[in-house]
């Protein structure tokens, strides 16, 4: 645990210092922002004082920011060579992996945490839902472990990182969208199978306020999936062939 | 602090890097591996690292086997790769903490070895530069640094010199035959000159094999059985390449081209003709002007072995 917080530890500093941090959250902000209060169906068209629509931003923000943060984690190190320089000192492939994973992840929630005014201004507004308000933003944040999971293994297979932001991208629509197409148009067993796998499903499940195991099970399985991919995609040198 | 490798081998699909390679390093020893591009030197490192497992074969350093305990080794072993990959977006100070607090330096340690890298490096000035506002002969320090950090027995450095100026280069040899004298150090290269200068024993490798063994002298004078000689004798005559070869101790005599007068000798097998090729021209009454032993040069026997 002490190594993947140094791994962490350096990954966040190096999200500061190249300004990634900034332009993120300031993108984020930005964006929820602009959609939340000022146009299309925003809150004073909604005229309810709950915080469904900066969720639904959210939903989607997130899921083309985190592929952008996620794609140069591993493959940049690749690329560079730096990662023999890590895996030859005295830490794991896996704490490696971990060790971005939770970086990745401490940035998102900082860029949640910057959100908090939203809640503090809506609550003034009207009679707001807490449970349904903390569900949303623990759905937010399983949301986005998944999306960094999945990243970091798009990241791990390649040198390129455009490759590794597309690649996350195709993996998330399919979790993020097809899914739930998929569950809508068909019917029967397939159909509940693909409702399961859609992430809307589970996420709309969690931001109504009821934490479900099956949702935890849902965004347990993603995130150990991705980052045990991730973490035999950076092994894949001790292969044999 | 003894490396030993038996029958180390690597395939990269059907191709063999490092085919069946076995050898012995003794703590405090001084080793180059020496070879031409794609030899292996790189894979054998990479494998006593820990970076990559080998396909067959075992590698133990410290009587701790790399199939084991990786961790162990990965903590007595610094290593400096080819390329010298460093993340640039970090300052020295900053770097060398990280690499220093992931090979489990104490946390007390940290800043005084930190201070002495920087000291022996030769970092003072740039301390507090990122690295990428660094040359490369700098880089290449940082390198050497962040290798060293956790004071490691064994130190293995992948071409430590390339792409280094004549005195950075001095430098760095100079500090690796420092650290010799307490630490077991492995480097590559194929500058002959450098490993000549800092090894005490030398490994030849080529196409994936060990082809010659031993210190510089031994391998010299294993190529160098037979005396080689250059003389001018003046003056030119007809005679002379018969009567010297006519010598019962000289095997071959062949004319310089463009150079008339100038032949060069080699001896039969432990044998000497100086004296007899002096006496001849005493004889003969030719002007001997001069005569000069050739060494060999480890450059030929690197030709040899590897070509």
């Amino acid at each position: 645990m002490k190594k993947t917080w140094i791994i962490t530890k350096r990954e966040l500093a190096s999200f500061f210092d190249s300004l990634t941090a900034y332009v993120m959250v300031v993108l984020f902000l930005g964006l929820s922002g602009i959609f939340t209060w000022l146009v299309g169906s925003n809150i004073f068209v909604n005229n309810q004082a709950n915080m469904g629509v900066f969720f639904g931003i959210a939903f989607w923000s997130l899921f083309f920011f985190i592929p952008a943060l996620t794609m140069k984690m591993v493959a940049e190190e690749n690329r560079l060579g730096t990662i023999e320089l890590l895996t030859t000192k005295d830490i794991t492939d896996g704490q490696i992996i971990r060790g971005k994973f939770f970086a990745c992840l401490i940035l998102i929630l900082i860029s949640l945490i910057c959100t908090l005014p939203y809640y503090i201004t809506i609550s003034q507004l009207g009679n707001i839902d807490d449970g349904a308000v903390i569900g949303g933003y623990v759905g937010l944040l399983f949301l986005s472990g998944s999306y960094v999971a999945v990243g970091l293994f798009a990241s791990s297979i390649t040198t390129n990182q455009i490759v590794a932001f597309l690649v996350a991208l195709f993996i998330g629509i399919f979790f993020h969208l097809l899914f739930d197409v998929m569950g809508t148009s068909t019917s029967g067993i397939l159909g509940s199978f693909f409702n399961y796998l859609s992430m809307r499903v589970h996420f709309d499940s969690i931001s109504r306020g009821v934490v479900d195991s099956r949702d935890l099970v849902y965004f347990g399985s993603i995130i150990t999936m991705g980052l045990y991919l991730a973490e035999l995609m950076l092994s894949k040198r001790n292969w044999q062939s | 602090m003894s490396i030993i490798v038996e029958n180390l081998t690597k395939k990269y699909g059907e191709q063999k890097a490092v085919n069946d390679i076995s050898f012995k390093i003794e703590t405090g020893e001084v080793v180059g591996f020496l070879g031409p591009n794609g030899a292996g030197k790189s894979t054998t490192m990479k494998m006593i690292t820990c970076f990559m497992a080998p396909s067959i074969g075992n590698i133990t350093v410290d009587d701790i086997s790399v199939n084991e305990n990786q961790s162990l080794i990965k903590k007595k072993i610094g290593y400096l790769p080819e390329n010298n990959p460093l993340y640039f977006d970090m300052s020295i100070v900053d770097y060398l903490r990280f690499t220093a607090e992931i090979q489990g330096v104490s946390k007390s340690d940290i800043p005084g070895r930190i201070g002495e890298m920087i000291e022996l490096c030769g970092l003072v000035r740039e301390k507090h530069k990122n690295i990428n506002e660094l040359s490369k002969g700098f880089r290449q320090r940082v390198g050497l640094a962040q290798a060293m950090i956790h004071d490691p027995e064994v130190l293995i450095l992948d071409e430590p010199t390339t792409g280094l100026d004549p005195n950075q280069i001095v430098e760095i040899r100079k500090l690796i035959k420092e650290l010799g004298k307490q630490k077991t150090v492995i480097l590559s290269s194929h500058i002959l000159s450098e490993v000549e200068a800092t090894c005490d024993r030398i490994l030849i490798i080529n196409r994936g094999r060990i082809v010659a063994d031993g210190t510089s002298e031994t391998l010299r004078s294993q190529a160098d059985g037979q005396e080689s000689l250059t003389v001018h004798i003046a003056p030119l005559n007809e005679e002379l390449e018969k009567s010297l070869l006519g010598l019962g101790s000289v095997e071959k005599v062949s004319a310089i081209e463009d150079k008339p007068g100038f032949y060069s000798i080699q001896s039969k097998p432990n044998m000497e003709s100086r004296k007899a090729i002096f006496d001849l021209c005493v004889k003969k009454k030719w002007y001997l002007l001069e005569m000069t032993g050739i060494e060999t040069r480890l450059e030929d026997v690197f030709r040899d072995l590897t070509n």
